[in-house]
């Protein structure tokens, strides 16, 4: 129950795109068609769901403040090493990412193509790194960390399509010349995260 | 000289990062309710870049081609590492109030942007300029949006109450819609003075 809870927290409440701001860039770059924003949406859900209960491990196991206490050995159950954080988990992202590429086109072809560049491009996605970071700074539990890297997956994907699904719509309006592009993407983004706000009333 | 100027002050508003080139949006908007916070992580992130940049072109002839971006990465990774690490130690209270946002400069499009773009290809001295021009650009936008909300918002300007006392802050400046719109009209009206449009 708790973790449902935790998922809708993470895909209506605390939307990583419309609460948090985080993965921006592609949100604003990709979001011109459904098509790509449901390819783009797709890979985000993939890796992070990945990456969140992986660079949870690391953490756990490798970097909190005694986390080495399992090799037995004093001085290295002393350490902490937390400031290597964001360093191992960018790392551990770039290459889960190059990783799932390689697999995805060895295995699954058609979802390979269907992803295409998308992949890539997610390892400078802050909403991925951002992801960790959180799933770090809120103590999550394995469970939780898996649980919280799909559902803001799924956050993002809701939102990336839905903004596509608008701009598809408008894209024959007409629009005051310095509004066109990017300043009404960002009015709109500014809509649609005042429609998400009314989930801000429940109660978990 | 001149080029020097040119490559310092494009970046301020004709090739602003973040309402031309739409790089580094995700700071930008998170940081922004309090002045403090913007001005702190303005100054993180133009600290970052401009030695990010430099680093990165002295390097330049040496990263291999196939592995520059992970070669970039880990130079802009330490980078952040130390800037966290400073923060965290001379102004923990607006570190905390950063949360993760000072983490995310790694994956800041600006950084990232400006290494490849420019200082793969320039010698040191003008990336040294151009990460600090692009740094100033994209904290003039940051000072704008973030006074703009803390007015508006809690009538106050660094702490400083500047709206008359009978002023109620409106609440929705300071949720995370109030950042898109107020952004979104900023574009508008900068585009609008520098009229470069785009056609969507």
């Amino acid at each position: 129950m708790e973790l449902i809870n935790l998922a809708v927290k993470a895909i209506f409440i605390e939307n990583i795109v419309l609460a948090y701001f985080l993965g921006m860039c592609s949100f604003l770059a990709l979001s011109k068609k459904v098509e790509t924003a449901t390819g783009l949406g797709l890979a985000v859900i993939y890796v992070l769901g990945i990456t969140c209960p992986l660079n949870w491990v690391i953490h756990e196991y490798l970097l909190k403040d005694g986390a080495l206490a399992w090799t037995g050995n004093e001085t290295l159950a002393s350490l902490d090493l937390s400031f290597l954080g964001l360093i191992l988990f960018i790392a551990i992202i770039a290459s889960v990412v190059q990783f799932v590429e390689m697999a995805l086109d060895k295995f699954f072809p058609p979802l390979y193509q269907s992803l295409g560049i998308f992949l890539p491009l997610i390892t400078v996605n802050c909403s991925i790194l951002g992801g960790s970071l959180f799933m770090v700074e809120r103590n999550y539990n394995f469970a939780q960390s898996t649980v919280f890297g799909l559902s803001a997956g799924f956050g993002f994907f809701l939102a990336i399509v839905g903004m596509a699904a608008i701009r598809e719509k408008i894209r024959y309006s007409n629009i005051p010349a310095g509004l066109r592009g990017l300043g009404m993407t960002f009015i709109l983004t500014g809509l649609m995260s005042i429609g998400f706000l009314c989930f801000s009333g429940i109660k978990l | 000289m001149a080029k020097m100027k040119q490559i310092i002050l494009d970046p301020l508003s004709d090739n602003n990062p973040i309402t031309i080139q739409v790089l580094g949006i995700c700071s930008a908007l998170a940081v922004t309710i309090k002045m403090e916070t913007a001005f702190v992580m303005a100054l993180a992130l133009t600290c970052v870049l401009t030695c990010s940049n430099f680093i990165i072109s002295t390097l330049r002839n040496v990263i291999p081609h196939k592995i520059r971006m992970i070669v970039e990465m880990m130079v802009i990774a330490s980078l952040v590492i130390l800037a966290d690490n400073v923060l965290k130690a001379y102004m923990y209270d607006i570190s905390r109030q950063l949360s993760i946002f000072v983490g995310l400069i790694i994956t800041n499009c600006i950084v990232m942007g400006r290494a490849e773009a420019f200082a793969l290809q320039n010698p040191p001295r003008t990336s040294l300029i151009d990460g600090l021009g692009n740094g100033l650009g994209y904290s003039i936008v940051l000072i704008i949006v973030a006074s703009i909300r803390e007015i508006l918002g809690s009538g106050t300007w660094y702490d400083i109450r500047v709206m008359p006392s009978f002023y109620e802050g409106n609440g929705l400046v300071m949720l995370a819609p109030g950042a898109f719109i107020i952004i979104g009209l900023l574009i508008w009206v900068q585009r609008s003075v520098i009229k470069k449009f785009e056609n969507d």
